[in-house]
């Protein structure tokens, strides 16, 4: 099993899903003749050509609306957003148009359309540029999204997405396209809706999605050194949600702690928090918590950045009060 | 020096569990006070002082099982006058037996925004430790919470089932001394993770069990079947329950077999009878029993003098009973005293049962599923609505005769319930 970067997985991906695919096409800003803002799409203009690696104007409206005819004429475009800020230019056309055509139109047309765009804070570029605004699309029925956290849930997702009838969001992080992680040569697609538990335990659920996921995995592992158990869940799916595979952990462990890389209010761990009250109130020891950014429009200066964000140290600290409430840890 | 007894606060109490004191060592007590909270086989039951005076001792535990007539605690009365030579010892034991209040450290609570003079409203628990207690039969309000605020958590609860296991263990020298079941039979080589697992009994099921055990034992048990028509039952009801709209009451059913039952046994008091120390006790009174699941086991809540009663007072008697058996605020005194027991599982779509005559009582009666069913009427089939009985009589108390003119008479009142209204 090769290791390769978060980067280098969604790159082969693309390659092979160009291959695999005739209808498969790719547009953009600058993807092809610069080879993509974080180099995602590095020789692939090359390879195929520009009638299926196209460049566009800095016109986000247009380019995503041209995607949604094309995929609605059969075509499977892939369309990359240079970051996620950008795709608020775009809304209209993802949130009016994309997911509602096969709705509003008796399912006469699917929009086989797959978005791939990073979003991240922690890479010093301003308030407006270092957003995580997937919880806009999550809301939105008729899209699916996804948010891969290691290189290989990247390649799985990317093909689960290229392959899926339905508008298909994938999140990519700024702060992964650098990690490492083996990824399967097998062609591994993955299934849409699902979580994972990605560490097992029995003291605490520890949810998280993107790069939030490795956070906890680094917070569980600080845990494991006192003998206490802690299970991640990676959300993998922010929609549709699973919210069973959710219940089930709390019901197992009693607790839960959500972590994510957004504003807390009305946030996503909002979402997961009422999933849990609702499924597995019966089981709950201690309130559910959540870890999230400051709220505040992200600073730029870096000592202020990387307060705002959340930490390993954040996240831990929001874990050990809660074990500490069940007398888990300090009884 | 007095001794605080464990009393007897129900006519089946053969013994009762401590669940909380409300007074410690040291304590003033008044004539009247609350001393400690006892848990029976039939609800839980604050037990007043008699005496006034201070608590010297405790001497059970809360969690332990104790037998009527045991001591619980010591009471220092005003007339003692031996105060220095009475139990030097008592004291010193006491202050080491007392909960270390350092180890209780509170958790630092958040900064409250405003701070409103604390008011304790109820019992601070998690969903989980409430589950738990629930399934357990423990009184939430009898564990001290050592979460935030004196939360109850799940570890809290756990210590108090494993304390209560152990007072439980260690009040039972008595238990038959058969070959102990180590391993049940059914148990897979010990490494199997899916070895049985332990339940704790509640007091409930424990008395429950025992007494079953008792009846099936001692009392003879024959059981006469009948299927009724229930045409007419089903006609009268509804026509009560439109008249009775206005009123909010809602009779149900098994209301009706309670009332009918009532009147049947009113006129057959041969059934209405216990057999008890060699001999047979005709009672003046029809108090109806009706079983009633609940979560901590099976309770009979009775509807006192339903005889005397008209079917809408039963219908109103019948529900708050089980509403109070369910949310455990029964008093003994709702659990007492039945001279007959109804059992219905008829809503659960058993068709017909047999059920364990409830000790001391005569009789019990089960009744199944009111369904449509096909008949043979008149030399034709028809389907008409019908309900299957089955009356479980002790044979000490009456004949096969006795027991069919009875359920003859049930028959036939239900099969013309007007009977029942005039």
């Amino acid at each position: 099993m090769p290791v390769m970067t978060y980067r280098q997985a969604l790159r082969e991906t693309l390659r092979e899903e160009l291959q695999r695919d005739p209808d498969v096409l790719l547009i953009g800003e600058e993807i092809g003749a610069f080879e993509g803002s974080y180099k995602i799409t590095e020789g692939l203009l090359k390879e195929f050509g520009p009638r299926r690696v196209r460049d566009t104007p800095i016109a986000e409206e247009g380019f995503v609306g041209a995607a949604i005819g094309a995929a609605m004429l059969g075509l499977r475009p892939i369309v990359e957003i240079m970051t996620i800020n950008f795709s608020l230019l775009a809304l209209d056309q993802i949130v009016n148009h994309a997911a509602k055509i096969y709705g509003m139109f008796g399912g006469q047309t699917s929009v086989p359309l797959v978005i791939r765009t990073p979003g991240g804070g922690g890479q010093q570029l301003g308030a407006t540029h270092s957003q995580n605004i997937e919880l806009y699309y999550s809301f939105v029925p008729g899209l699916k999204v996804l948010a891969p956290s290691t290189p290989a849930e990247a390649a799985a997702m990317l093909r689960a997405a290229v392959r899926d009838d339905d508008p298909v969001l994938l999140l990519e992080n700024l702060g992964l396209y650098n990690s490492r992680g083996q990824v399967p040569d097998t062609a591994e697609v993955a299934e849409i809706g699902r979580a994972a538990v990605v560490r097992p335990g029995r003291d605490l659920t520890l949810i998280g999605y993107s790069r939030m996921v490795s956070v906890a995995l680094q917070v569980a592992e600080r845990f494991a050194e006192s003998g206490v158990e802690i299970e991640v869940v990676d959300l993998r799916s922010l929609r549709p949600l699973d919210r069973a595979t959710l219940v089930e952990s709390v019901r197992r462990t009693g607790c839960a702690v959500v972590a994510e890389d957004d504003w807390l209010t009305y946030g996503i761990g909002a979402e997961i928090a009422a999933t849990i009250q609702e499924g597995a109130f019966d089981h709950l020891d201690a309130p559910v918590r959540r870890v999230a950014m400051a709220e505040v429009p992200l600073p730029y200066a870096k000592p202020l950045e990387l307060a705002a964000l959340p930490n390993v140290t954040d996240l831990a600290t929001v874990v050990e009060q809660t074990l500490r409430a069940t007398r888990r840890v300090g009884a | 020096m007095t001794e605080i007894l464990m009393p007897r606060l129900s006519d089946t109490m053969e013994e009762g569990v401590i669940a909380t004191w409300h007074k410690r060592p040291g304590d003033e007590v008044a004539v009247g006070d609350v001393l400690v909270d006892i848990e029976t086989d039939k609800a839980l039951m604050e037990h007043t002082s008699y005496e006034a005076g201070t608590l010297v001792r405790i001497l059970a535990e809360e969690g332990a099982t104790v037998s009527i007539g045991a001591p619980i605690g010591i009471l220092r009365t005003g007339d003692d006058g031996d105060d220095a030579s009475g139990e030097p010892t008592a004291d010193a034991a006491t202050a080491a037996d007392a909960p270390e209040p350092a180890a209780v450290a509170p958790e630092p609570a958040p900064a409250p925004v405003t701070a409103p003079e604390p008011v304790p409203v109820g019992i601070r628990s998690s969903p989980l430790a409430r589950r738990l207690a629930r399934e357990h039969g423990l009184d939430i309000a009898a564990v001290s919470g050592t979460g935030p605020g004196g939360r109850v958590v799940r570890a809290d609860i756990e210590r108090a089932i494993k304390t209560a296991a152990a007072a439980a263990r260690a009040a039972e020298p008595t238990v038959p001394s058969a070959p102990p079941a180590a391993t049940p039979p059914t148990a897979p080589a010990p490494q199997d993770v899916r070895r049985p697992r332990e339940v704790e009994l509640g007091r409930l099921r424990k008395v429950a069990a025992a007494r079953l055990v008792q009846s099936k034992q001692q009392a003879p048990h024959f059981y006469l079947r009948r299927s009724v028509d229930a045409e007419s039952l089903l006609a009268f009801r509804a026509d009560a329950n439109c008249a009775l709209r206005q009123a909010g009451v809602k009779v149900s059913v098994n209301d009706l077999v309670i009332k009918a039952c009532a009147t049947a046994l009113r006129r057959h008091p041969e059934v209405n009878a216990s057999y008890a120390d060699d001999r047979l006790w005709w009672h003046d009174a029809v108090h109806i029993g009706f079983a009633a699941a609940t979560d901590r086991g099976l309770l009979v809540p009775v509807i006192h003098d339903a005889d005397r009663m008209s079917v809408s007072s039963v219908a109103t008697a019948s529900r708050a009973l089980a509403e109070a058996a369910r949310a455990g605020t029964v008093s003994a005194d709702q659990l007492s005293g039945g001279t007959f027991t109804v059992s219905n599982l008829g809503m659960y779509g058993v068709d017909e049962f047999a059920a364990v005559v409830n000790p001391p009582q005569a009789a019990i009666l089960a009744v199944g599923a009111l369904r449509e069913r096909a008949v043979v009427r008149d030399g034709a089939l028809a389907v008409r609505n019908t309900v299957e009985l089955c009356l479980s009589i002790d044979h000490r108390v009456c004949d096969g005769a006795t027991g069919a003119a009875f359920l003859s008479t049930l028959a036939e009142l239900l099969e013309n319930p007007l009977m029942l209204a005039v």
